[in-house]
């Protein structure tokens, strides 16, 4: 719908832009590809994920046409095997948990935080290189001929039983540690040496906080499944014997160690996606996330917390009965902290402004479906529920409530909120909430049933079930269906976030409009991010009547045009 | 935790498999509960959400609400209010699972060796399935579980069950079933390429259907005496005594071993249990018994754990008068159990909560079926 009168605001618009930002300011492959500006690496991050994403959710496409039908008739059981584990390896260690903080946390950490780079901008590249390496590396170990151990490589099938490429995918996945631990350690060095004058630690917007937790969890939880692959590949190379019961090792110590960083690992992947939460209520409601330091410190709780709840995994693993109820009991502890936020959220609507921007749909859709996945959290940490349910498909739509619900709609919502900083320009509004409904719509349809097959009984990781059942059927039937759905929602914004690039709307500085940092400077922003140092004078999420919220620094293009805002300004020409 | 009631569902659930054993009701009033709770707060949430998204939407562009720091009234109710009903749901898990996984003291034993990618399965009377079990209605079923090669999980969703099968480890489930009929068995621990495949079915029977099913195995041979020829053939009996006051020999006498606390070189004591049998066969310098030298050899690699799991029914039948195989040392809490006395040794391998009691001594008097090492040779199996 783009009339003269607007493609005429865009050339108006384009000529108050500052003529260098960091996406122009230099060209060529090389220029990316030693980049040390943390907003390139995070086009670079947002490249590579997107890259893995699709091959994982490409294997999840292959596991819901063969669950069609009952007989595993779509391909071999051990095809099938490889299947679901590619889908899992490539989805948890390359997708979920690089996927906010290596985007949106390097893109805006330090625009938030008023800062020009990341603490340590060369780390920073280099931790995407070393997450491309071992990204890659695992990657390769797929095509050579796969993995068939599940995600969680279990001993003592993955030491002395398997015949596939396990140590190689190992080696990938320890490699792409060390991009974790490089990514968590500037967050915290970041955050702590480079917040602007007057950034008190308060005033730091929600997303910082949650950022922050998260990397404490990936500097201390990392080198855990580090060594865990480790010791799982000299055991399969060299026969050590830690974890072999024939030569006096136990299988179940395995599992200890790989959950000790494989749960804290699920906060990894949740506090980010809470962290984008966080923001979008608040700029899309125009008011102080209700219960500013609640919110702040449930993050913390669930980053302590979170270390303390790995034997919930194990509760039918021969486990003691009472180490069981230790690790139920802290489980509902740590359930409190993500309910707070909930609560805040929900309550920070009240009285609001509340936009149905995209951005907002997501924080809609977040929060139902967090709740979702986060109450059948509860019923997993119910030690006596929990006997009837584990491994089957109920935890499979628990995690997938969770993981999807949680991490990819705050992700998606995210990446709308934050794309007119990070390109310049608009995405389509109307197309984006119809995707929005199209991706909440297929997700419910492809995970719902889940929850009644895996109560039914289905267990995990079955290539075939039961044909005597034919609810089983109906209900994977759903789920296929549900997930077509699903992949075709999640393929819209894939072609209208291309299209925007080139054809969108030229995004003014502060379009929602937010009160951080990152909206006080130019969209998108110049290489060094602010062209003053700004300072902080307000608290964070304080709104004030639009025209005082000025674009810091000379060169500013966010000036009211006509006593209209330009994000408004906007709005109207795309939606009328 | 007996002495908690626990509550009770027996109406069908929607979604949810038959209710076949005593946990099935209560697992399912737990998840009714939960579904409950679930529904209730999502629902209670979304219509928040709902409601400020209509009556609150934004009216004009460039509207700014007023402000609204927080409550730490509200802030603390939404705290303290789940995490007691979190403390519920707990309380309420945690009953269910206490029970479930402490072994009654009384109860029929089977034997069960999972491998890539079936489950066998020895009676005490000596039959042997694959991937079926036969089992009266209404007995304590008490299953010790060991695994050949990768770990793999015992389930049956109708009886509400399940536990990890782990190498070199024994460990035990029990179950009550409720209802005659044919149940689901799975493997619900990822276990390699026919994972999906390994699995099997639950013969629930009426008591005397069952009785009539044991003894229509072909002459199978008790678990316990197919160990007593194992302990001839590998010559455990060179240095072991088996008969009560006999003479020690190299190593210690196991008659009457069985449930004791047995002091160990070094320091401490161990129960004798299933477990420490198994692993004196394994690895006999673990924890060798005080006052014995080290000198057994090992039998890793030599005896499969379907015969490991005979020898141990042969030592616990070891026993002097009135100490049932049943009564002692289930599993890791227990260290020796009650008995119920009077029963000599070679007829305590029927079920003791059998509610047809005279099935005594009932190994037929045949010839035993071939060897005992083979994986499907041998089953005993009714069409």
């Amino acid at each position: 719908m783009s009339t003269n009168t607007t493609a005429a605001a865009g050339r108006e618009w384009r000529s108050r832009f500052p003529t260098v930002n960091y996406l122009n300011a230099d060209y060529g492959i090389k220029s990316w590809l030693l980049t040390k500006d943390h907003k390139r690496i995070a086009i670079l991050y947002l490249i590579s994920v997107t890259f893995f994403f699709a091959i994982g959710g490409a294997y999840a496409a292959a596991i819901r046409l063969e669950l069609l039908t009952p007989m595993g008739d779509l391909m071999q059981s051990a095809t099938y095997n490889k299947v679901f584990t590619h889908h899992g390896i490539m989805m948890v260690f390359f997708f979920l948990i690089p996927a906010i903080p290596g985007v949106l946390g390097n893109f805006l950490i330090p625009l938030m935080i008023g800062a020009k780079d990341m603490a340590f901008p060369k780390i920073n590249l280099l931790s995407w290189y070393v997450f491309m390496a071992g990204g890659l590396l695992t990657f390769s170990a797929l095509l050579f001929g796969g993995v068939d151990t599940g995600w969680t490589f279990y001993v003592p099938y993955s030491t002395n039983f398997s015949n596939t490429y396990v140590t190689l995918a190992g080696l990938g996945i320890f490699i792409n540690g060390f991009s974790s631990i490089l990514t968590g350690l500037n967050f915290i060095v970041t955050t702590h040496t480079m917040r602007a004058p007057g950034m008190t630690w308060f005033r730091l917007p929600l997303f910082v906080w949650s950022q922050y937790a998260t990397a404490l969890i990936m500097i201390l939880g990392t080198p855990v499944i580090a060594i865990t692959v480790l010791l799982l590949a000299l055991e399969r190379l060299a026969h050590v014997g830690i974890f072999d019961p024939a030569l006096g090792g136990d299988p179940v110590l395995f599992q200890h160690m790989f959950w000790f960083y494989s749960h804290p690992a699920v906060y990894i992947m949740i506090l980010p996606s809470m962290a984008v939460i966080s923001e979008l209520v608040a700029t899309h409601t125009r008011k102080p996330v209700f219960g500013y330091s609640f919110v702040a410190f449930s993050s913390l709780a669930i980053a302590v917390f979170g270390f303390l709840v790995w034997g919930h995994h194990l509760f039918v693993s021969s486990q003691s009965v009472y180490a069981g109820m230790i690790f139920s009991l802290i489980s509902f502890v740590v359930a409190i902290p993500s309910a707070v936020k909930v609560f805040n959220w929900t309550a920070t609507m009240y009285k609001g402004s509340i936009s149905y921007d995209t951005p907002m749909l997501y924080v809609f859709a977040f929060i139902g479906l967090f709740m979702i996945g986060g109450m059948t959290g509860m019923f997993l940490a119910a030690l006596g529920f929990d006997i009837h349910v584990h491994d089957t498909y109920f935890v499979v739509a628990h995690f997938h409530y969770v993981m999807v619900g949680g991490t990819v709609m705050g992700y998606m919502g995210g990446l709308h909120n934050w794309w007119p900083k990070m390109t310049g320009r608009m995405y389509p509004e109307g197309w984006a909430r119809f995707a929005a409904l199209i991706i909440f719509v297929g997700f419910n349809l492809t995970f719902f049933p889940q929850f009644l097959l895996g109560y039914m009984g289905m267990p995990r990781r079955y290539h075939a079930y039961p044909a005597g059942e034919p609810m089983w059927q109906v209900l994977h039937v759903m789920s296929t269906g549900g997930a077509t759905v699903l992949g075709i929602g999640l393929l819209i914004p894939a072609v209208y976030f291309i299209w925007s690039m080139r054809y969108g709307r030229f995004a003014p500085a502060n379009p929602w409009p937010g009160t951080g940092l990152e909206w006080r400077t130019a969209s998108p922003p110049p290489t060094e991010n602010f062209l003053v140092t700004p300072v902080v004078t307000w608290e964070a999420y304080e709104y004030r009547p639009i025209e005082e919220m000025q674009v810091i620094g000379p060169g500013a293009p966010d000036q009211t045009v006509g006593g209209q805002h330009p994000a408004n300004r906007g709005v109207e020409t795309e939606e009328r | 935790m007996q002495s908690i009631p626990i509550p009770n569902v027996s109406l069908p659930v929607p979604f949810s498999p038959e209710q076949a054993s005593t946990f099935a009701p209560h697992v399912d009033a737990l998840y009714v509960y939960l579904v409950t709770l679930t529904a209730f707060l999502t629902l209670a949430v979304s219509a928040a959400i709902v409601f400020f998204a209509v009556k609150y939407r934004r009216r004009q562009p460039d509207e700014l609400p007023r402000p609204i720091a927080g409550s730490m009234v509200l802030e603390l109710t939404w705290t303290i209010i789940p995490l007691m009903v979190a403390m519920t749901i707990f309380i309420w898990g945690a009953s269910i699972y206490f029970k479930a996984y402490r072994a009654p003291q009384q109860a029929m034993e089977v034997y069960v060796v999972a491998k890539q990618w079936m489950w066998k399965f020895q009676h005490q009377t000596g039959q042997r399935e694959i991937n079926e079990l036969h089992i009266p209605v209404g007995a304590r079923v008490k299953l010790t579980m060991t695994t050949e090669d990768v770990i793999h999980s015992f389930y049956v969703p109708a009886f509400r069950i399940k536990q990890d099968v782990v190498p070199g480890r024994y460990l035990q489930t029990w179950f009550e079933a409720t209802k005659t009929g044919k149940f689901y068995l799975f493997c619900a621990e990822y276990c390699g390429t026919n994972h999906s495949g390994m699995g099997g079915y639950i013969y629930v029977m009426e008591p005397a259907a069952y009785q009539q099913w044991l003894a229509g195995g072909s002459g199978a041979e008790s678990a316990a005496s197919q160990g007593q020829k194992l302990f001839q053939q590998r010559g455990c009996a060179s240095c072991h005594q088996v008969e009560a006051g006999g003479q020690q020999g190299r190593g210690p006498t196991l008659y009457g071993i069985f449930g004791r606390q047995q002091q160990i070189e070094g320091d401490g004591a161990v129960t004798v249990d299933e477990s420490y049998i198994r692993e004196s066969i394994l690895n006999p310098q673990a924890k060798t018994a005080a006052g014995f030298q080290n000198i057994m050899p090992t039998f890793q690699g030599q005896l499969s754990e379907e015969q490991i799991l005979q020898l141990v029914a042969y030592v616990r039948s070891l026993a002097p008068a009135g100490q049932q195989p049943g009564a002692a040392a289930a599993g890791t809490q227990t260290t020796s159990g009650p008995t119920t006395g009077g029963v000599p040794p070679s007829q305590q391998r029927s079920n003791p909560l059998a509610p047809t009691g005279e099935r005594q001594g009932s190994p037929a008097p045949q010839a035993p079926p071939a060897g005992n090492t083979g994986t499907t040779g041998n089953a005993n199996r009714r069409p």
